[in-house]
């Protein structure tokens, strides 16, 4: 009973504290939008980069290309051998008149040259298409495919995909270190507004400390006020990632330039990233209370 | 029955300077004491170390039967529970009415809303302040800047009430009002220290005086038998 009378004094007297000192609060408050905000840009932008690497990499596909002569009993042996390779992800098989069948599609001089072949007489391999489930491991894959019976030649894009992928690895490498370096930032660039708002209440900390109140005591109503400036200054910063990424989603039709850079759907994104903003802004404005009360306790 | 003792007191800062030497004391529960002597002397240390604001280099304090010197600096609320601090600068909330201001006291230490309201009332009776309970700080005067510090010192019932000048601030009406106060206070049975450079107000209220000198007691008058003369030089 006397807890919950402590903890509900301190909760009012939180309130009290960041209105009756409102244009210090009205500092950490607007220094904790600001800074979410930079979070929240660097997060959406992070995780779209994410997103995107993401796609491109699930659309590199090995691609076995068949000796010409094989029967369907050689093609069975080799996809049981794909199969058996623990990096496999999906195997799609892509007969050669189907191959022809789509060239033709996509052109009139293919359409002209192909329309009278028989199959004996279709140059083409058949293929089998193979989706990888570790990237980094495509090289050893598709060699191992390579030397499975049957195989004539394995293309993957050698070369261009290793690329890709260290470069995709650097850039969601750099953008997660932003991210953290801009979370330490803010984390100190709040930190010490709210110590110049806890200084000015130096005083109040010495009268409590005068009045026999222990340092939990003095430490839980700063606490409390941390935890409401962050809140309040998560507000804007929240609206402007779910109200702000859905309108941009909307209006650029969920894509940036073309349809291979997608953005990520909002829901949940929005709803995700929201709940980061305000957890930084609570945990920050707490630890930063907390610190600077420190300071004027003898502990 | 002893309050305070203190037994082989020192007290050095880290700067060297040696405040309090050697000092032992005691002084009995309901006693009103004034601590006097020249500036540096080493009142405000003395009365600093009763309320563990400083923490003496050796010897023993106890005060209410707590030893002082070997508290926690996490556990100095224990001691500050029992005892009432008054300042020559107040140190009001002002931001809080006086209400708030006495109520701090006892709200900080989890008391009920009912219990805090009566406690507090009462308290700004004694202080003859109950009128301006709504008021802030600056629409008050001095005088009843310093009886709200009063109010907010005695409201929790504490055994030992140290005044360092409480006076000092205010013209001499005003001081007799103040001392009137804590006269009343301690009637009621609180212990009283008070440091005090006032001389007229130590002659006048004929009370157990220690002189201080050098972090040293010089002189430890029994009560009604302080001469204004004795300390004309330490003034």
């Amino acid at each position: 009973m006397k807890a919950l009378r402590i903890l509900s004094r301190n909760i009012r007297d939180s309130f009290k504290g960041v209105f009756r000192n409102f244009s210090l609060s009205l500092a950490s408050i607007s220094c904790i939008t600001i800074t979410l905000i930079v979070v929240a840009i660097s997060i959406i932008l992070t995780f779209n980069v994410k997103n995107f690497t993401t796609l491109v990499e699930k659309d590199v596909t090995i691609v076995a290309f068949l000796d010409v002569d094989v029967k369907e009993k050689d093609r069975q042996n080799i996809l049981k051998e794909i199969k058996k390779l623990d990096n496999v992800d999906k195997i799609e098989f892509n007969s050669k008149v189907s191959i022809a069948n789509d060239m033709m599609e996509s052109s009139e001089t293919f359409k002209g040259i192909m329309k009278d072949w028989t199959e004996d007489e279709n140059p083409l391999q058949d293929t089998y298409l193979v989706k990888v489930k570790d990237i980094e491991h495509i090289g050893d894959t598709a060699k191992a495919i390579g030397k499975i019976d049957k195989v004539d030649i394995v293309k993957y894009g050698e070369g261009m995909v290793e690329q890709l992928v260290s470069i995709f690895d650097v850039i969601k490498n750099v953008c997660i270190g932003m991210v953290v370096a801009l979370i330490i930032v803010t984390a100190f660039l709040i930190g010490n507004t709210i110590k110049i708002t806890i200084h000015s209440r130096k005083r109040e900390i010495e009268i409590m400390r005068l009045v026999g109140a222990s340092n939990i005591n003095i430490n839980i109503p700063f606490i409390f006020e941390g935890l409401f400036l962050g809140i309040l200054g998560s507000i804007i910063p929240v609206c402007a990632t779910i109200y702000g990424y859905t309108y941009l989603y909307d209006k650029m039709g969920g894509k940036v330039f073309s349809s291979i850079i997608q953005l990520i759907d909002p829901t949940p994104f929005v709803y995700y990233t929201s709940g980061v903003l305000l957890l930084i802004g609570i945990v920050v404005g707490m630890f930063g209370s907390l610190r600077a009360v420190h300071k004027y306790l003898k502990v | 029955m002893d309050l305070i003792r203190l037994k082989n007191v020192r007290k050095q800062y880290k700067t060297g300077v040696t405040a309090i030497h050697d000092m032992s004391l005691s002084i009995e529960k309901g006693d009103f004491v004034f601590v006097i002597g020249s500036t540096g002397c080493g009142k405000s240390t003395l009365v600093k170390m009763l309320y563990r604001e400083e923490k003496p280099s050796s010897g023993k304090i106890i005060v209410g039967g707590i030893d002082v010197a070997k508290l926690r600096n996490s556990k100095v609320y224990k001691i500050r529970r029992k005892i009432g601090v008054v300042f020559q600068d107040y140190k009001l909330l002002s931001k809080s009415t006086v209400y708030e201001n006495v109520a701090f006291a006892l709200e900080v230490l989890g008391q009920p809303k009912s219990e805090i309201y009566s406690k507090v009332i009462k308290a700004l009776e004694l202080v003859g302040l109950k009128n301006k309970a709504n008021n802030y700080p600056h629409q008050l005067s001095g005088g009843e800047q310093q009886r709200v510090a009063i109010a907010r010192a005695i409201v929790n019932g504490p055994k030992l009430l140290i005044c360092d000048e409480p006076t000092g601030n205010l013209d001499p009406k005003t001081s007799m009002e103040i001392m009137d106060v804590l006269e009343s206070v301690n009637e009621m049975g609180t212990t009283i220290i008070m440091v005090t450079h006032d001389i007229d107000i130590v002659s006048q209220m004929n009370k157990r005086t220690i002189l201080l000198d050098s972090g040293r007691i010089l002189k430890d008058y029994a009560k009604g038998t302080y001469k204004n003369e004795s300390i004309k030089n330490t003034k």
